[in-house]
C-alpha cells in the first residue's frame, strides 16, 4: 500500500480562486492560492472566521465547484469527491441510525465481507474506539463521536485527510486529547494531513507547517514551517515564540503582550 | 414510551420524596407512586361501572343507551351468528388494499415530489388544495363514477391514506439534513445509493408518522364509505342498528371499529418501533 502512496500523491493547489456569487458584485473569497503539500507532512491552515479555509477544504475535497485554478492530488486532478481524500467535518456527521461499526464501514466499498469487517475493526481499533462497535451516534460523547468519524474518513483508506476544525465543538480539554491522538493517527498511519483551525495553538501543536491565511479576500499571508520535536510542549519557548510571531499576522497594529520581564 | 413522563415525576417529585422520607413517611410517598400506570383507567372503569348501575336501574333507556354488559352481549352474540366475522372481516379487507394503495401511491408521489424539485412545484400545490377537500364530500361522487361495488369503497379509502403519506414523505425528504447529504457525496454515492443508504433512513421517521395517521384516516373514510352505500361491513352494521331501532348493535360497531383500528395501528407501531431502535436504544 505504501509504496504506491509514496510514489506520487503530492497535494499541489494551483492559483486557486474562488467567488461567491455569480455576477460582478460576488464576493472574493479566495485569491491565487498555491500551495504544495508533499506526502506524508502533516499542514494546518490557519485562518479567521470568513477568511475562506474552510472553502479551501472543500475545494481540495472536490465539494466545491466553479473556482478557478487547480488542484491535483498525485498524477490526478480533483474533479469532484472521491476516495482518495478523506473528510473529517467539524460536526461529526455520522449517520445517526448506523452502529459505530456501520458508520465507519459506510465508505468502504468493493471489499469482501471479511476484509470489510477486518477493516472496520482495525479502524475503531486506531482510534481507540474499542467496545463501542455497537453503540449508536447519539450514545457517544462528542470526543468518541469525532473519534469514529476520523475511522470513517480513515477506513477508505484515502491519500489524504482533510479535517474541517474537527475539534472546534469540543470542550478544552477533550480538544488537546484528541490533538494528541490525531498525532498518534498520524504517526501509525503517515496519512497526508491537512488540518482547518483558527486556532494557533492547535497549529502550532500539531503542523509541521502552518499556512496562515488572510481574510476578505483569503490569501497566503505566510508559511510556517514549525521545526519543534515531537512530542511538542505547548509551553516552551519555541512554541510560545512562535504563537507570537502568528499573533502578530492577525493582529499586527495591535498590543502584544510583552515577552519579557524584568 | 413513558420514561418522560416518569422523568418529570421522578423531578418533581424527587425534592418531595427526599423530604418525605426524612420526615419519616417514605412510605406513603412510595404508595403514591405506585398506582401511576393503573391511574388512566380509573375514571373509564369507574365510568363504566356508573352507567351499568344507572342503566339498570332505569335512568338511561335502555333503547337509546343500552347497559355495558347488554353491548358486550350483543357483540358475543354477533361473533356466534358469524355477523361480526363478516362485517369486520369486510370492513378490514377494504381498510387493508384501500390502505396498501393509498399508501403506496403517497410513496411514489412523495418520494418523486420529495427528490425531484421540479415535480414538487408542479405537483404539490394541486394535491395541498385537493387535501382541504373533506372526505364525506367525496362520496357521493366517488358512488357516482365507480358504483357502488368495491372499488368506489377502496378508492375513497386510498384517498384518504394517501395525503399524510404523501405530505409526511414528500416534505421529509426535502428537508433530509444536507449535511447528511454530503457526507454520501463524500462517499460518492450516486442518485439510488443515495436514496437508499442516506435519505430513505433520515427520513424513515417522518414516513412512518405519514403512514400511521394515513391509516387513521383510512378508518374514517371507511366509515363514510359504508354508511353511504354498503351491504355488508362494520359502517352497514351501524346504519342497520340506527334503522332497526338497536342502540346496543350500533355501540357495538363503534367498539369493534374501534378495536380493529387500534390493532392495526398497533401493528404500524410495532414495525415503526423495530426500525427506529436506534432512536430508543
Amino acid at each position: 500500500m505504501s509504496s504506491i502512496a509514496l510514489q506520487d500523491s503530492t497535494l499541489e493547489v494551483q492559483g486557486v480562486s474562488k467567488n461567491f456569487g455569480s455576477n460582478g458584485s460576488a464576493l472574493e473569497v479566495l485569491r491565487d492560492i498555491n500551495l504544495t503539500i508533499p506526502d506524508g507532512e502533516f499542514t494546518c491552515i490557519l485562518g479567521g472566521s470568513g477568511c475562506g479555509k474552510t472553502t479551501l477544504l472543500r475545494i481540495i475535497a472536490g465539494l466545491e465547484r466553479d473556482y478557478s485554478g487547480g488542484v491535483r492530488l498525485g498524477n490526478a486532478a480533483i474533479e469532484g469527491p472521491g476516495l482518495d481524500r478523506g473528510l473529517v467535518f467539524q460536526e461529526h456527521r455520522l449517520l445517526p441510525w448506523l452502529t459505530v461499526n456501520e458508520n465507519v464501514g459506510f465508505g468502504i466499498v468493493d471489499l469482501p465481507a471479511a476484509e470489510k469487517v477486518e477493516r472496520v475493526r482495525q479502524y475503531v481499533e486506531l482510534v481507540g474506539l474499542k467496545g463501542f462497535e455497537g453503540s449508536y451516534p447519539h450514545q457517544l460523547s462528542g470526543g468518541m463521536a469525532q473519534r469514529a468519524a476520523i475511522a470513517r474518513a480513515l477506513a477508505s483508506r484515502p491519500k489524504l485527510l482533510l479535517l474541517d476544525e474537527p475539534f472546534g465543538a469540543l470542550d478544552a480539554l477533550t480538544r488537546i486529547r484528541m490533538q494528541q491522538e490525531l498525532l498518534r493517527i498520524w504517526s501509525a498511519q503517515r496519512t497526508t494531513m491537512v488540518l482547518v483551525t483558527h486556532d494557533i495553538d492547535e497549529a502550532i501543536f500539531l503542523a509541521d507547517r502552518i499556512v496562515v491565511l488572510s481574510s476578505r479576500p483569503g490569501t497566503i499571508k505566510r508559511v510556517i514551517g514549525v521545526d519543534i520535536l515531537r512530542p511538542r510542549d505547548r509551553t516552551s519557548y519555541r512554541s510560545i515564540q512562535l504563537r507570537k510571531s502568528i499573533y502578530r499576522e492577525f493582529f499586527a497594529n495591535e498590543e502584544v503582550p510583552e515577552d519579557y520581564e524584568i | 414510551m413513558s420514561t418522560p413522563e416518569q422523568n418529570i415525576t421522578a423531578y418533581g417529585f424527587g425534592k418531595f420524596r427526599r423530604q418525605a422520607a426524612v420526615a419519616g413517611t417514605h412510605v406513603t410517598a412510595k404508595r403514591l407512586r405506585i398506582p401511576e400506570r393503573l391511574l388512566g383507567a380509573i375514571v373509564p372503569v369507574a365510568g363504566l361501572v356508573v352507567w351499568e348501575i344507572l342503566s339498570r336501574a332505569g335512568v338511561f333507556p335502555p333503547n337509546a343507551l343500552p347497559a355495558p354488559t347488554v353491548i358486550a352481549q350483543t357483540i358475543l352474540d354477533l361473533a356466534r351468528s358469524g355477523e361480526l366475522w363478516r362485517h369486520s372481516g369486510i370492513t378490514l379487507w377494504r381498510i387493508v388494499v384501500g390502505f396498501v394503495i393509498g399508501a403506496g401511491v403517497g410513496t411514489v408521489v412523495g418520494g418523486l415530489t420529495g427528490y425531484v424539485p421540479i415535480a414538487r412545484k408542479l405537483l404539490d400545490p394541486l394535491l395541498q388544495s385537493l387535501r382541504n377537500i373533506p372526505s364525506m364530500a367525496w362520496v357521493p361522487l366517488f358512488l357516482l363514477w365507480l358504483g357502488i361495488q368495491e372499488s368506489s369503497k377502496i378508492s375513497l379509502i386510498a384517498l384518504g391514506a394517501f395525503f399524510p403519506v404523501y405530505l409526511n414523505l414528500s416534505s421529509g425528504m426535502s428537508h433530509v439534513d444536507p449535511k447528511l447529504i454530503e457526507v454520501g457525496k463524500v462517499y460518492r454515492l450516486g442518485g439510488l445509493q443515495m436514496i437508499r443508504r442516506v435519505i430513505l433512513p433520515a427520513v424513515l421517521p417522518e414516513y412512518l408518522v405519514g403512514l400511521r395517521s394515513g391509516l387513521g384516516l383510512a378508518w374514517m373514510f371507511v366509515v363514510a364509505a359504508e354508511i353511504m352505500g354498503a351491504s355488508r361491513g362494520l359502517g352497514f352494521l351501524m346504519i342497520d342498528g340506527q334503522m332497526t331501532g338497536r342502540a346496543s348493535v350500533i355501540l357495538a360497531s363503534v367498539i369493534l371499529f374501534a378495536c380493529l383500528g387500534k390493532a392495526t395501528d398497533f401493528v404500524l407501531e410495532v414495525v415503526g418501533k423495530r426500525l427506529l431502535r436506534y432512536k430508543t436504544k
